[in-house]
This record gives structure tokens, sequence and C-alpha cells, in this order.
């Protein structure tokens, strides 16, 4: 029962780095130590579409989390209560990845029977470049 | 093949539907300038249905559908950005052309990306 999320989470841009790794660390750690897997990549000083607790820039982080909802609502609060993150969003992923691998699977499946079959003349311009890839 | 006739085929539905249904000349929706618009550019080869309606614009087809996008992402705000206007307001899918799936997931992810600050509610995007 395996839920993946995706948190993105923007922290003010005065923040110095070891105090960014500190908090990400122990967002990290919660996670993990509630039973789930936490990995974060740090998207850097960005430019905001608008004014955010009076600043027009900001450092990204997205937290990739996979675990219960429990878990994500522990990182949540965390969040609301760090004075440095000054917005962030959850995004459920599981779902879209699910969609992604039928899809991936249905269009591997349809090359697998064009390419065998070699019979159909017909253009069958999704399985063509299963063969030969025309860049 | 299937996967590429399906969104033409439901296009072309949804157009000759509309294009049948509409009245000639009004329009109730806010948005319509330019009087009566002829079929719905529906993506791939479409053709004048009903012949003789002068607002055939030129055949669009739907950019995920045909570069075959699958996800579309809050993150990847250049690929958003060509869907949302100067104002910052969504384009509309009879101007861009994407198929009605891919425009709900466009939409969604246009919303999220303007709640995380990607993208502005209003105003231009830098």
């Amino acid at each position: 029962m395996n839920r993946s999320y995706e948190v993105m989470f923007i922290v003010r841009p005065d923040m110095v780095d070891e105090d960014l790794n500190k908090l990400i660390s122990t967002l990290e750690s919660s996670v993990t130590s509630a039973g789930g897997t936490a990995k974060s990549e740090i998207w850097g000083k960005r430019r905001l579409a608008y004014k955010v607790a009076k600043f027009n820039d900001g450092i990204f982080v997205l937290l990739m989390i996979e675990g219960v909802g429990s878990i994500v609502h522990e990182v949540e609060r965390r969040l609301r209560v760090t004075e440095q993150v000054i917005k962030f969003i959850t995004v459920r992923t599981d779902e879209e990845l699910k969609r992604l691998d039928k899809v991936k699977k249905i269009r591997e499946s349809r090359k697998k029977t064009s390419t065998a079959t070699v019979a159909p003349v017909t253009p069958e311009a999704s399985s063509e470049p299963a063969a030969a890839p025309t860049a | 093949m299937a996967e590429e006739t399906k969104p033409q085929s439901a296009a072309t539905e949804g157009g000759s539907s509309s294009g049948g249904g509409r009245p000639e000349g009004r329009s109730d929706r806010g948005g319509d300038r330019g009087g009566p618009r002829g079929p719905r550019p529906g993506g791939g080869p479409g053709g004048p249905r009903e012949g003789g309606r002068k607002y055939f614009r030129r055949k669009k087809v739907c950019k995920f559908c045909v570069e075959k996008i699958e996800a579309v992402n809050y993150k990847d705000v250049r690929l958003l950005a060509q869907f949302v206007a100067e104002s910052g307001k969504i384009t509309p899918r009879r101007l861009t052309g994407v198929c009605t799936p891919h425009q709900r997931r466009l939409s969604r992810a246009i919303k999220q990306a303007r709640n995380i600050a990607l993208l502005p509610f209003a105003g231009r995007a830098q």
C-alpha cells in the first residue's frame, strides 16, 4: 500500500545552505522513521511568479515520498511550522505513474505484435519506429 | 494506430456535433469574438464538413498527441507556458488545438504551477 507523493516547497532565499540541508534531513528522517522512503532534490534559487511573503525569489526543494498518508500529513505539519518555508504543495503521483505504465505497456505490446507478424503492410506509424527509430 | 485515430475520431465527433447544433452567429459565450465559427478545429484530417463553411481554420493537431507526451507535470514550466496567454490566462482549446483529455491535464498542471509560484495567476510570466 505504497502511495507516492511529491512535496515541493519554497524556502526563503536568504537561507543558508547548511540550514537548508538540516531542514531537509529532518524531514527525510521523519519520513523514514515512520516507515517510508524519501528522496530530495534541491532546485536552487528561482524567481517567483509573484510575491510570496514579500520575497521575489525563493529556493525550490522537491521531496519525493513513498508511504502512507499520515507520513505526508506529518511532513506538511512540519513545513507549516517552519518559518523559513514560505509555500508548499503536495501532489499524489502514484495514480499517474500507474497510468503511464499502462500506456507504455500497451504501446510496447502493440509494437511487439506488429513486428512479430510483419504481414500488415498498412502503415502503423506508431509501430514502425520500433524496428528503426527515426530520430 | 488505434491510439492515433482515437483522439481524431473523438475530436471530429465533437466538431460535427457542435457545428450542427450551434445556432448560426449566436454566441452566448463572452469570449467568442468574430461571429460564427466554422467546424471546431479538431485534430487531423477533418476537411470542411457540410461544405461551404467559410471559417474553416487551418488543421490543428494536439501537440501532446503528436509528440506522444504522456505526462504533463506542473514542474515543466516551459511546456506549460506555451499554453498560457500573456495575461496569464489558460488559452482555450479551440486556439491551441489540444485534445480534451490533454487539455484537462494541462489545465490541472497549470493550476498547480500557479499555486507553487511557477506561473503567475495574472500578469506576465517572466
